[in-house]
């Protein structure tokens, strides 16, 4: 009897880790960054390119610090919801226009709209590297000390919204 | 148009490593040790996505300014994770990884050695009893009756 059941047994599990393994996201990379200071940058505004920006400026603040780019139909997609967040005034977002080009990133902010409480511009993709981003959209959360608490990989849903998000900032502003 | 097109590849990585070909070398040695995050099958020195080519580049900028691959490397995992790394570090999350066919190697060998000891316990011959051996002739002649019938 045992002669059947061990291997019967070892095969369930096997079936277990293969489905487990099947329905995750391989591009869901824990970030290294979680509980750690955001990473410093010193970069142009995007309207106003004179103007640098770096996160320390946003000290006392709880923000969303949003990757994007005119060249990414994921974050075109998401751009909607973004300005639904931005109307609510529930979290200032911050956009990271991320290896792009001036003239396309302010046409694709006047074409939708423009959820961002200002954008810097990374066309190069430095401060990027420093945030350990991989792909676009991605979202960071970051709180009044400067510290990353959260992140997300793809496109903010009012579901990661709603169970995520914002209990975190209700929590980081009390 | 599309003919000019392998040319100009040709021509930007030919710049590129004539500029420094000892630096170029360091640079795709370390990159084959690391993997790109956009196609996570391939090392940073394989793939041709931009964001690899970011890191390239911010691997050589590093190299220049003197830092050692190890330095690099543990900028780059403070920002991306160990999963950056190519080859699995040796890390109490990756114990089971490179440790896992080893204990079922020997789990194995132990259930061979068993399996084997107990086979040999059952061949070792055993004298037959008086009754057992008029029971095997009388099997072995309705046997043989049964064969020439």
């Amino acid at each position: 009897m045992t002669r059947f059941v061990i291997p019967l047994v070892l095969f369930v599990i096997l079936i277990v880790f293969l489905a487990i393994g099947l329905g995750r996201d391989p591009h869901l990379v824990p970030s290294a960054l979680i509980n750690k200071p955001a990473p410093d940058f010193a970069l142009p505004e995007l309207r106003q390119p004179a103007k640098i920006i770096s996160p320390s400026q946003m000290r006392g603040k709880v923000w969303l610090l949003n990757v994007w780019g005119s060249w990414c139909p994921a974050c075109r997609e998401e751009h909607p919801f973004l300005i639904e967040i931005a109307q609510s005034k529930a979290v200032p977002i911050y956009g990271l226009d991320w290896k792009d080009k001036r003239e396309d990133a302010l046409a694709v902010l006047s074409e939708l709209g423009d959820p961002y409480v200002l954008n810097i511009s990374d066309f190069e993709g430095r401060a990027a590297i420093d945030y350990g981003i991989t792909g676009a959209p991605e979202t960071y959360l970051i709180d009044k000390q400067g510290i990353i608490r959260y992140k997300e990989v793809g496109q903010l849903t009012p579901d990661i919204m709603e169970k995520k998000i914002l209990p975190l900032v209700r929590e980081l502003n009390r | 148009m599309l003919a000019s097109l392998p040319v100009f590849a040709l021509a930007k990585e030919a710049q590129s490593s004539a500029s420094d070909p000892a630096l170029e070398e360091r640079v795709m040695k370390l990159s084959k040790e690391l993997r790109c995050l956009v196609c996570q099958n391939e090392t940073l020195a394989d793939s041709r996505a931009d964001l690899a080519e970011d890191l390239r580049n911010q691997i050589r900028e590093q190299m220049r300014s003197g830092k050692s691959d190890k330095e690099i490397v543990a900028y780059l995992t403070a920002r991306y994770g160990k999963f950056i790394l190519y080859n699995p570090p040796v890390d109490p999350t990756t114990y089971l990884l490179w440790f896992g066919p080893f204990v079922l190697l020997l789990a194995g060998l132990f259930m061979l050695f068993r399996y084997v000891k107990q086979r040999r316990e059952l061949i070792v011959e055993q004298p037959l009893s008086a009754d057992d051996r008029v029971r095997a002739e009388t099997l072995l002649k309705s046997d043989h009756g049964k064969e020439t019938a």
